[in-house]
């Protein structure tokens, strides 16, 4: 493993990150790769996008510890606001100094205000967090579960990487994170967010890539094992499901198989642990019906 | 101008012929990643192109085929626009039915006659004093909680204002409240354009249209028939007449069969109705598996907030739901409603006003 710490800006080639991903057990794509440099040494936001389990999120934990960067999350969720994604104001705290001040006799309003919107009582949330934290890697997890009126105001921080608060000033990024924005496209997100970073769309990882990645990430893996897996993996994906398996499924479906002390897909240990890659109970009835899972 | 960027000009012109939107700003991102890139591998040119002038994986194919075809040497390849021909009825045209000149009383109450009267049976003067009524129709937009506040008298404690209040009085004197403001829900409209709906479809379009228009943001239409159709963008002119013009431009199945399940799958895999409340105005005469029908009905009930199926029979007393579509929707309806009249669509835009 390696000792040094990586800067962006050492990086000399898509080839070079791949191959440092690799060494983290991360296998990306030419195309992937790519993206991922371009971003670092752009300071450009990523946006990636795609079925869910292909390995968006993974991307951002393992270029987060490439760079030995703290990984700063933000989950998306509708409704979600400033107070919850930039800063907050700490109100027990505020009126805690505002009781005490009053004990000791203090009336000058002036000077109170400029004691309590002071920077110790800001509490950073994520957006704000990253901006203040070098190096860091800020991940905006499935943006499309938020609402449209909060694409707006991440577009404002990740136009110029500031964030003015009324109160105390504006922030700003002296070297801004490495932004990583995922989004499973269950809706569109805003045209002026994609402009402003580069668009990568994941596929799901092709057959050997795939062998590859259950290799590599399960050290009891037998190659047999992987093989079938994979095999299986694709035809569900081609089966028309309500969710077809990502590579993370086809991990935990792995996994579970070796914990049954499986070196090859049998049916019966196949259909046991079905459930770790499948989720909808429909799926599993139609897997098990057409006989999905015999090996070919 | 270099060399070099002639080239990426001229390249994402070829591109927007072909439908990516691909403008001088995504051309300069693309000669910045160049920068660090290598140009001598077609490999990087591929990459640093498709991931600053793509938007989408809908653009994916296109930008393939503008790629190959430009820089593998062959341009003519690249036809100039991507348009598809359609075929173009209009409602009208199909579902035309004569009715039998009857007198004119008052124009009031020959108004109220109309309203109840079935749209598919009118004549083509009646059937534009219905449409013209539609476009007045103005209902008021089904609401959600928003993530802004307003100050108010209950609610949630406003801690922000009242530590203003405090450090304008000294004391926390009184504890000031405040609680979310409310957004439109969004509406999810499916209108059916097969053949059997032909009588209906237009009118259906008109109230789409007069719902565009009332929540241009809040409201999504699709058409469906073989083909799902998202003819939103086309409802949002102003004049209705013109907004349909486009529609029935866009649409490339009308008259059709219908396959129901299969277009509300593509629905579900590629958007989401989370949260939505969703109409579909269809007869239910579903010509694919009825249980797919069913299965996806499922899921679209267990997103939504609302599921509302107008069927334009439902107006008649003696309805019974016996299409195979229909039977299998059933079980996952919130309401199933008429479609027949403007008395039933001025009732069907009260009922979203409240749901």
């Amino acid at each position: 493993m390696l000792r040094r710490t990586i800067r962006p800006k050492d990086l000399t080639s898509p080839d070079e990150l791949a191959e440092l991903l690799d060494r983290h057990d991360y296998l990306a794509d030419d195309g992937l790769a790519t993206a991922a440099f371009l971003a670092l040494r752009m300071r450009r936001p990523l946006f990636l996008e795609g079925e869910a389990g292909v390995g968006k999120t993974e991307l951002a934990k393992t270029l987060a510890t490439l760079l030995k960067a703290p990984l700063i999350r933000l989950q998306c969720y509708e409704g979600l606001d400033a107070s919850q994604a930039l800063y907050d104001w700490d109100f027990a705290r505020q009126l805690l100094h505002l009781k005490t001040a009053e004990a000791a006799g203090v009336a000058d309003a002036a000077r109170l205000e400029g004691e309590i919107y002071d920077r110790r009582f800001l509490i950073a949330r994520p957006l704000l967090k990253a901006l203040e934290t070098q190096p860091s890697v800020l991940l905006v997890d499935e943006i499309d579960r938020a609402d449209d009126e909060f694409e707006a105001f991440l577009l404002e921080v990740l136009s110029d990487f500031t964030i003015s608060i009324p109160e105390l000033g504006t922030v700003r990024a002296d070297s801004p994170p490495v932004v990583v924005v995922t989004s499973n496209r269950t809706r569109e997100v805003h045209d002026a967010l994609k402009r402003r970073c580069l668009y990568h769309w994941l596929e799901h990882p092709g057959f050997d890539r795939e062998v590859a990645i259950l290799l590599r990430r399960l050290p009891g893996c037998t190659e047999t094992l992987a093989t079938q897996v994979a095999r299986a993996a694709g035809r569900l994906r081609g089966a028309g499901l309500v969710k077809p398996p990502g590579v993370a499924e086809t991990l935990d479906w792995t996994e579970a198989l070796l914990t049954l002390g499986a070196r090859e897909l049998d049916p019966g240990r196949a259909a046991a642990t079905l459930g770790a890659a499948l989720k909808y109970r429909e799926d599993v009835e139609r897997v098990l019906g057409d006989g999905l899972l015999a090996h070919g | 101008m270099d060399d070099l960027a002639a080239t990426i000009t001229a390249f994402t012109r070829t591109l927007r012929a072909a439908g990516v939107a691909a403008d001088q700003e995504r051309a300069q991102a693309m000669l910045r990643a160049l920068d660090h890139l290598d140009l001598a591998e077609p490999g990087d040119v591929y990459w640093a192109g498709r991931l600053t002038l793509c938007a989408g994986p809908d653009d994916l194919p296109r930008y393939d085929r503008c790629f190959a075809a430009y820089f593998g040497g062959a341009r003519a390849a690249v036809s100039r626009a991507a348009t598809t021909s359609v075929t173009r009825h209009t409602a009208a045209e199909s579902g035309e039915r004569r009715g039998d000149g009857e007198a004119a009383p008052a124009v009031a109450s020959r108004t109220e006659v109309l309203r109840h009267r079935d749209v598919a049976r009118l004549t083509e003067a009646e059937r534009a004093e219905v449409h013209r009524m539609l476009s007045l129709l103005s209902g008021r937009r089904p609401v959600r909680r928003s993530r802004r506040h307003e100050s108010a008298r209950r609610g949630g404690l406003d801690r922000r204002r009242t530590v203003r209040e405090a450090l304008k009085q000294g004391e926390v004197a009184r504890l000031l409240r405040r609680r979310h403001t409310t957004r439109p829900r969004r509406v999810v409209l499916f209108v059916d354009v097969s053949g059997s709906m032909a009588p209906y479809a237009e009118t259906l379009l008109r109230f789409a249209h007069a719902l565009v228009r009332t929540g241009p943001r809040a409201t999504a239409v699709y058409s469906i028939g073989t083909r799902l159709t998202q003819v939103t963008a086309e409802l949002r002119h102003r004049d209705p007449g013109t907004a349909l013009d486009q529609v029935s431009r866009a649409i490339p199945d009308w008259s059709g069969g219908t396959r129901l399940g299969e277009e509300l799958r593509e629905f579900l895999t590629r958007r989401s109705a989370r949260g939505a409340i969703v109409v579909i105005a269809s007869d239910g005469w579903e010509r694919g598996d009825p249980s797919l029908l069913g299965a996806q009905m499922a899921r679209l009930a267990r997103q939504a907030h609302r599921v509302i199926w107008v069927n334009p029979h439902k107006g008649y007393e003696d309805y019974q739901p016996l299409t195979g579509g229909m039977r299998a929707a059933l079980p996952h309806l919130d309401d199933l409603v008429a479609g027949h009249s403007l008395a039933a669509y001025e009732a069907l835009s009260e009922r979203l006003a409240h749901a």
